[in-house]
């Protein structure tokens, strides 16, 4: 098992090197010369000079690819083209309030998930069952950041009970675990937990409803076992695919949520893309991208080994 | 007369859908002493699996509907509460199951699957627990029982897995061992050993058993009492070498033609034309007629009743001598 | 003793009754009969044909020009007091009735194109790795995986980013998005299938590999691929409205439901009715593509 724990860890860098490499075509992608990707038009012609040399902008693409790469793994991801400070700094604090943000989202979405999921496989075929695969369908189906537009307009504006955008009062940038901030959190939260909410409680329930298929839990019934025994060994089967799908959901809750942290204005890397974008400030844009498609991989990575690690019959490499 | 271990009367079970109601079991009755095995003989649909799950309720609780009177052990089982019934089944009643990879929980060891029957119906430590499982499988002849007791499922072989799984259900010591066709998934030679065992441990623990089979050596083998089932009612019944030498119902004519044993070469194999009744209705008289060569009038209006020319061994035919 | 043979059943005079033999149907008649009984999905389907018509009749349908504007009916209300206008006007005046039909013609193109090439591509690519294995496998399975570590959002948002603003950068950024997905399905499903016997048994009688694949893989990994494809309907026409809400996709003053949500942000606190017409219309296509992709999944799993 050890062989398959260092291989799986192995491979993860060969993926991390090729998503670095996605992250440094963006650039070469984009129209226009490079140069004014990542140096501001009214930059002093020296400053333009030691770039060029720093990047090797005049040198063949892998050199400029290589060159690029040695920065990112000692931190630097470049200045922003709209403020001059370096983007790692500004990255970081964002960084910090989307993971806030997702995690609990997750947390609301995961636990509200399993427990619909849960009633759904049990009571298979009710009203019950019914109703929250209707509940699920409509999670995954609504777009997510109207959602958030329409509690707004029901808490913010209708009712005035919750806040509609910034981390603090005064929209402020900082986060603080308090309550006058968490009345901030409440909405984008909730707004950013509905989709995993219908992806886990689909999940949950198609995994519960086939073991509880099983012949092994005619076997535990057999033995005389009450609902908590068997639900004991209904859970243990259960964890590694959910945990999956749990795991994938967190990454994309981190990858995915710009849409929603622009309608609530919440400081996170979502906010930071989207003010990249309209400013076309490219090396906000690749970094933040960089650093969130690493997470994700690394993610990846963590969820892979611990679902080897709950199932006995993957243990052999 | 004490009661028997075991007496069921009129047993019905139907399976109702929203598209159909299955009659799979129509009027079945029997008793079965201490210490005495009786095994149930039919092809696949007979009926035989469900008779046995119904009589540990162990059939999908939603769709099963069973009426009629089972008593085992002294507790009325149609009448039991899903409680009351998850007290009976493991510590009164055992039953091993055909397929022991999928019948085994995979992602627990089956050490820890046999102390936590234990655990559940004696309240033992898991100390002592994991000592009574360890005792469980050196009694089931388990090689390196020690070591074993860390293994999962699916690292045993399938004889392994269903010695594991014999252990589990005798490790309470039940009075009743129910068996859904436990050879059938496994090699020829591993097949005797399993059976041999049951048989020794049948004697050793003073245990009542029931088995289901469609195999006719396995009854042979080990059973004291033979039931022959066809769509959903025992047909034929009696002594095992009595049935077998003479079996009285052109079905169980049939089967015991239909078998291949040495000594048969250049013979023609006999077959049985036709299919098992749909049980979506209950047929009205002899289910059998249909592919009967004896038929006559009196099978169709209603079910023929038990007949029997020696007491104990009675069948279903009109043509049947009776005792005189 | 038991080595008679059973003679044919039923001598002649009596009348026994024999059990009706099963009628087999075709698989693609089972489909269809299963969809037939299943109400949720006719009725979502039923709704999307809806949908579909009047997106496809915009034009004769919307009472107004969807581009004209008009300062003085800015933010007119839901309702029938101004019957010229039964769902209001938007922040600059224009028809919302007449907006949202329109409007409907692109977001439903941005939805379904990149799904339709993506199935077209990936499917090749997926069904391919899948039959030929080895370093073709490896190959293509490999440079998926990198695409795979993106999460989707983040990829259509990246390439967007970087590319600009525009309808057909958005959709190359959906479709490279969406093709890696669809080549797994794809490779996986015809993988399976590969393995099992009766392709076997084909390759062993001799069949050449080209005929292997259209007359065993094909058939029987398609309808998987494509219902799978139609799952990513909806999420593409949410990817789609979502980078055109952030100004990546369709430019003003195109009518799309993305773009409108956008424009009319500013509006939610004098007119939130109007305001979040555009995506109910989002959801609903999208909850109809779900729940008809859900149907026709189910209907096709003979397992049931």
């Amino acid at each position: 098992m050890l062989l398959y724990l260092v291989r799986r860890v192995l491979y993860a860098i060969p993926i991390a090197l090729a998503v670095g490499l996605v992250c440094f075509m963006l650039v070469q992608i984009a129209p226009g010369d490079p140069i004014n990707a990542i140096v501001p038009a009214d930059a002093p012609q020296e400053v333009v000079e030691q770039v060029r040399r720093d990047y090797g902008l005049d040198k063949p693409l892998p050199v400029q690819f290589g060159l690029w790469l040695m920065k990112v793994v000692q931190g630097d991801l470049g200045r922003s083209l709209a403020t001059g400070r370096p983007v790692t700094a500004d990255l970081v604090s964002a960084v910090g309030n989307t993971l806030t943000l997702a995690l609990v989202a997750a947390g609301i979405g995961f636990v509200m998930g399993s427990l619909l999921g849960t009633v759904a496989a049990v009571f298979r075929g009710s009203l019950l069952d019914k109703a929250a695969i209707g509940l699920a369908a409509a999670g995954v189906s609504v777009p997510h950041y109207w959602l958030g537009m329409v509690l707004v307009v029901l808490f913010s504006v209708t009712l005035n009970w919750l806040p509609a955008m910034g981390a603090g009062p005064g929209g402020s940038g900082a986060w603080a675990w308090d309550w006058e901030h968490a009345k901030f959190l409440v909405l984008p939260a909730v707004t950013l937990s509905v989709i995993p909410m219908g992806i886990v409680t689909r999940t949950v329930r198609g995994v519960v409803a086939e073991l509880l298929n099983q012949d092994f839990v005619t076997t535990l019934r057999g033995k005389g076992l009450r609902r908590g025994g068997i639900a004991l060994h209904v859970l243990k089967n259960a964890a590694p695919s959910v945990l999956a799908v749990m795991g994938l959901q967190l990454g994309y809750l981190m990858g995915g949520s710009i849409l929603v942290e622009t309608v609530f204005s919440w400081p996170g890397t979502g906010f930071l893309l989207n003010s990249a974008i309209f400013q076309r400030d490219l090396p906000v844009l690749q970094g933040t991208i960089l650093v969130l498609a690493i997470f994700f991989v690394a993610l990846n990575l963590v969820v892979d080994l611990v679902q080897t690690a709950l199932d006995p019959r993957i243990r052999r490499a | 007369m004490t009661e028997p271990l075991v007496r069921v009367r009129d047993l019905e079970v139907r399976f109702v859908t929203r598209d159909a109601t299955v009659h799979a079991v129509n009027g079945v009755s029997f008793d079965l002493a201490e210490r005495e095995s009786l095994c149930i003989l039919g092809e696949s649909g007979s009926g035989k699996s469900v008779t046995l799950r119904a009589l540990m309720g162990l059939n999908p609780p939603r769709r099963t509907k069973l009426s009629g009177a089972v008593r085992v052990g002294g507790h009325n089982i149609i009448a039991a509460s899903e409680r009351r019934m998850a007290d009976i089944r493991g510590s009164t009643v055992s039953m091993i199951f055909q397929e022991p990879m999928t019948a085994l929980d995979p992602v627990f060891t089956i050490g820890r699957q046999i102390a936590e029957t234990v655990m559940r119906h004696e309240g033992l430590s898991r100390a002592a627990a994991d000592a009574r499982a360890l005792e469980l499988l050196e009694l089931v002849q388990i090689p390196s029982a020690k070591r074993r007791l860390a293994a999962y499922p699916h690292e045993l072989s399938g004889g392994l897995r269903q010695r594991a799984m014999i252990a589990i259900a005798l490790s309470c010591r039940p009075k009743l061992l129910l068996a859904d066709e436990p050879t059938t998934a496994l090699d020829a030679t591993v097949q005797i050993q399993i059976l041999l065992l049951l048989r020794r441990l049948q004697q050793e623990m003073g245990m009542g058993v029931i088995f289901v089979t469609h195999d006719l050596g396995v009854a042979g083998e080990i059973a004291d009492r033979v039931a022959v089932m066809y769509a959903g009612k025992f047909i034929e019944e009696g002594p095992v070498r009595g049935l077998m030498r003479g079996p009285l119902h052109p079905y169980a004519q049939g089967l015991l033609g239909a078998t291949v044993h040495s000594g048969m070469r250049g013979e023609r194999l006999t077959t049985i034309p036709g299919a098992p009744p749909n049980l979506e209705r209950v047929p009205k008289g002899c289910a059998f007629a249909p592919r009967c060569a004896f038929v006559e009038e009196a099978c169709l209006p209603e079910v023929p009743a038990f007949r029997g020319p020696v007491p104990g061994h009675a069948a279903r035919c009109v043509r049947v001598p009776q005792a005189a | 003793m038991s080595t008679t043979t059973v003679a044919n059943p039923a001598p002649a005079g009596i009348a026994v009754p024999q059990p009706a033999p099963p009628v087999s149907r075709g698989y693609w008649q089972g489909v269809a009969r299963r969809l037939s009984r299943d109400p949720v999905t006719l009725f979502f389907g039923f709704i999307l044909l809806l949908m579909a018509l009047a997106i496809l009749f915009a034009p004769w349908l919307s009472p107004h020009d969807p581009y004209q504007t008009s300062m003085i009916r800015r933010l007119r209300p839901i309702g029938f007091q101004d019957w010229r206008y039964p769902l209001g006007t938007d922040e600059l005046g224009r028809d919302m009735l007449t907006r949202l039909l329109h409007g409907g013609r692109l977001s439903w193109f941005l939805g379904i194109t990149p799904v339709l090439i993506a199935f077209a591509i990936g499917g090749t690519l997926g069904v391919l790795a899948g039959f030929a294995g080895g370093w073709v496998n490896m190959l293509i399975m490999r440079v998926t995986d990198v695409f795979y570590a993106f999460p989707s959002v983040l990829l259509a948002v990246a390439i967007s980013g970087a590319l600009g603003p525009g309808i057909s950068n958005a959709m190359l950024s959906l479709t490279l998005v969406f093709i890696p997905q669809i080549i797994r399905v794809a490779e996986s499903t015809t993988t399976s299938v590969r393995n099992l016997d009766y392709v076997e048994s084909a390759r062993a009688s001799g069949a050449g590999a080209f005929t292997i694949v259209r007359a065993h893989v094909l058939p029987n990994v398609l309808g998987p691929i494509f219902v799978y494809a139609t799952s990513l309907i909806s999420v593409s026409m949410i990817l789609a409205s979502g980078l055109s809400f952030l100004g990546l996709g369709t430019k003003p003053p195109e009518p799309e439901w993305g773009l409108m949500l956008n424009t009319l942000r500013t509006a939610i606190y004098s007119q939130p009715l109007i305001a979040m017409l555009p995506g109910v219309c989002i959801f609903l296509t999208s909850m109809c593509f779900n729940m008809v992709s859900d149907g026709l999944r189910s209907a096709m799993d003979v397992r049931g």
